[in-house]
């Protein structure tokens, strides 16, 4: 016997490099399930394991679509469609945010982000080179070479003072992390120096393209940390949105494309 | 197969080394091109070429070197092929686009030179690129700074002459290009043992510009809606053009050209209607270097036209042959190779009115502008590049690659979002 559907659903599931996001929207663009996790070793079951989840809160009477988006988008076996995670996190932004012209701001496990949306498409995006330095990774190599967690490094550099780290290579700039801590600096200025240097390569980042008349919007991981908001404020000297759902924005995103699909 | 051992052995090759080269190539060419549907029959003749690389060309050059001609191996567009042919010499084109070749480089030069100029250093070092081994004589010419230094290295054990090419276009530099012609000359007379006339200078000057005007027209098809052509078919066309005898060259491309005008006549596209169209411009891609154009043509996108000197810059322009003396033949050949736009020149409009020119020639939708990393040159020209396609409102995507795979993801999820980006708008 069918079950009666009640409705198609988007699902959409951002396979990033650190975690996976996945959120589920009702026929109104609500969303009714949201799903944050490691992404692990393999994205492949990581991607079963939410589709397990999920099926076990909403069964057969939902429709369900699936977009997929992330790095890891195309690891998802039963995805209806792969979508960059720049269209992704536009739409998402424009949803979250209800601007149709913004700029988005995120910074990922693995790659930053520039996204520069005009009438609520994408008109500019850049992404970071290979390098991670300005990357949610950056942030966790010093956080681990400090003993911290990347949350904590974020609250403790709003009590430091300034220090520099001249190199903007991952691995050099762990060097002379570890210089500092020789020599006897304060860890709190040290994640100063840290959150700093990330902020920095974004804006020197952005200057690459031209940022469009709307508000600057961060998503992504370290849009939970208030001050590498207050930083990336003080460095484009414009407000720095955010929203308690960023960090599942390239999800959303994915969600309202799976959406558009049954139209 | 046929059996080149014994050839690359007599060579001095470094025949180890060379059978993991020729490990790679195939699965390569696979990849990129067998995978491909509907290609125009024309292609086997290249599909042949690149199949047997190291084998058919080389061993035709040994045999006219058995007769007495002279090779010459060049780098770059800007060598005037005609002055060689003139004088009964041979031009080939030489190594320098794999990754297999960048390590050996790398034991001699700095780590940031560009890939191009490391593979042809590793590939010459390494005794695996039979070209070098060939050449008679190495011709350089002073494009960039790396070129410069490397041209050190590489005439350490080989003949190595090189052209002063100018670095702006002044009257002067006009002149100056066509006395640096007329000194290649000498030296080229010198090589071979035969004089140059204005009659063989005329003859090779027709030669030429048969080439390019069938490459012109193989190029001329990917103009139409209906693309008859891949980028990548394309692309292979062009890049065994600087290896092969130039009138076989032009007679193959016109085989091609006159299938491809055919495919449009009978509505035969090689991608659906509404793929979005893009133009490539920025650095050289040397053979093989297959790697954006396999990633662009497999994200929903396909290449219609390469603004580089592996492109439109080796045929556009033509030689006027009509003087009748030795000194004005120079001029006129000065005045064709100068209107190439490379970046080495300052300032270089030139070239950004190329690339809008051929973006509304080719009916392209968006522009991707590539150069590999460490080459300063087209990097820094980038930023000029997009601001005036902006202004045009022709969409724009700067990257920037070497020949490692290892970007192979992250590119593809810039040109993804680009061509996501060009159909969203």
């Amino acid at each position: 016997m069918r079950t009666r559907k009640i409705g198609h659903y988007g699902v959409g599931i951002d396979i990033g490099s650190t975690c996976a996001k996945t959120v589920m929207i009702d026929p109104d663009g609500k969303a009714v399930w949201r799903d944050l996790r490691p992404t692990g070793w393999s994205s492949v079951e990581t991607a079963r394991a939410i589709s397990s989840d999920l099926s076990k809160g909403f069964g057969e009477e939902v429709e369900k679509h699936y977009v997929a988006t992330g790095y890891g988008r195309v690891s998802v076996p039963f995805a209806d469609k792969c979508i960059t995670e720049i269209s992704c996190h536009a739409k998402g932004a424009v949803l979250l945010f209800g601007e149709k012209n913004l700029n988005v701001i995120d910074i990922g496990g693995q790659d930053t982000k520039l996204i520069v949306v005009t009438e609520g498409v994408v008109s500019e995006f850049l992404m970071n080179d290979k390098c991670s330095a300005g990357t949610g990774r950056f942030l966790e190599v010093m956080a681990n070479t400090l003993s911290m967690t990347p949350a904590q490094l974020c609250t403790l550099a709003g009590t430091g003072k300034e220090t520099q780290i001249s190199s903007l290579c991952t691995v050099f700039a762990e060097s002379e992390v570890i210089n500092l801590i020789g020599r006897g600096t304060a860890r709190e200025d040290i994640a100063w120096a840290v959150v700093d240097s990330i902020v920095r390569k974004v804006r020197t980042q952005a200057g690459k393209l031209r940022l469009g008349k709307g508000p600057l919007c961060l998503t992504g991981g370290l849009c939970d940390f208030p001050y590498v908001r207050e930083k990336l404020q003080a460095a484009f000297g414009r407000e720095v949105l955010t929203s308690p759902d960023a960090r599942f924005a390239g999800a959303f995103g994915a969600a309202q494309y799976a959406l558009e699909l049954t139209r | 197969m046929a059996d080149y051992v014994k050839m690359w052995e007599n060579l001095g090759m470094d025949l180890e080394s060379h059978d993991l080269l020729c490990q790679v190539l195939p699965t390569a060419v696979g990849d990129v091109f067998m995978t491909q549907e509907n290609r125009p029959k024309a292609m086997d003749f290249w599909d042949l070429v690149i199949s047997e690389v190291h084998g058919i060309r080389p061993a035709e050059l040994i045999e006219e070197q058995k007769k007495g001609r002279k090779v010459f191996g060049t780098f770059c567009v800007f060598v005037p092929d005609e002055v060689i042919i003139a004088a009964d010499g041979i031009v080939t084109g030489l190594c320098g686009g794999s990754q297999f070749w960048v390590p050996g480089g790398e034991e001699v030069l700095p780590k940031n030179t560009c890939p191009l100029i490391k593979a042809s250093v590793g590939a010459r070092l390494g005794r695996t690129c039979p070209f070098f081994r060939i050449a008679d004589v190495y011709v350089g010419e002073t494009t960039c700074d790396g070129k410069k230094k490397a041209y050190e290295i590489l005439g350490q054990d080989v003949p190595m002459y090189i052209m002063d090419v100018p670095q702006m276009k002044r009257p002067k530099d006009l002149v100056k290009w066509k006395e640096e012609i007329a000194d290649f000359a000498a030296k080229v007379e010198e090589i071979t043992g035969n004089t140059l006339s204005v009659e063989k200078l005329k003859d090779a000057i027709r030669i030429v510009n048969e080439k390019r005007k069938a490459m012109k027209r193989v190029y001329d098809a990917r103009k139409s809606e209906i693309l008859p052509i891949s980028g990548r078919d394309a692309l292979l066309m062009t890049q065994i053009s600087f290896f092969d005898d130039p009138e076989r060259c032009a007679k193959m491309c016109n085989r091609l050209a006159d299938e491809l005008e055919q495919r449009i006549r009978d509505g035969v596209s090689v991608v659906p209607a509404g793929t979005r169209r893009i133009l490539l411009t920025g650095t050289p891609l040397a053979v093989p270097n297959w790697k954006l154009h396999n990633i662009i043509e497999t994200s929903g996108a396909v290449v219609v036209c390469e603004e580089m000197c592996t492109g439109t810059r080796y045929f556009e322009n033509l030689v006027d042959g009509s003087a009748e003396t030795l000194d004005e033949l120079y001029m006129a050949l000065s005045e064709r190779y100068m209107k190439n736009n490379c970046a080495c020149f300052t300032p270089n409009p030139g070239r950004i009115e190329d690339i809008i020119r051929l973006a509304k020639e080719y009916k392209a939708d968006g522009v991707i502008d590539c150069s590999l990393k460490f080459c300063g040159l087209y990097d820094i020209e980038k930023r000029s590049v997009a601001e005036a396609l902006k202004a045009e409102g022709i969409p724009v995507l700067s990257l920037e690659t070497d020949y490692e795979d290892s970007d192979a993801g992250q590119l593809r999820t810039r040109i993804e979002a680009f061509v996501e980006m060009l159909n969203e708008s």
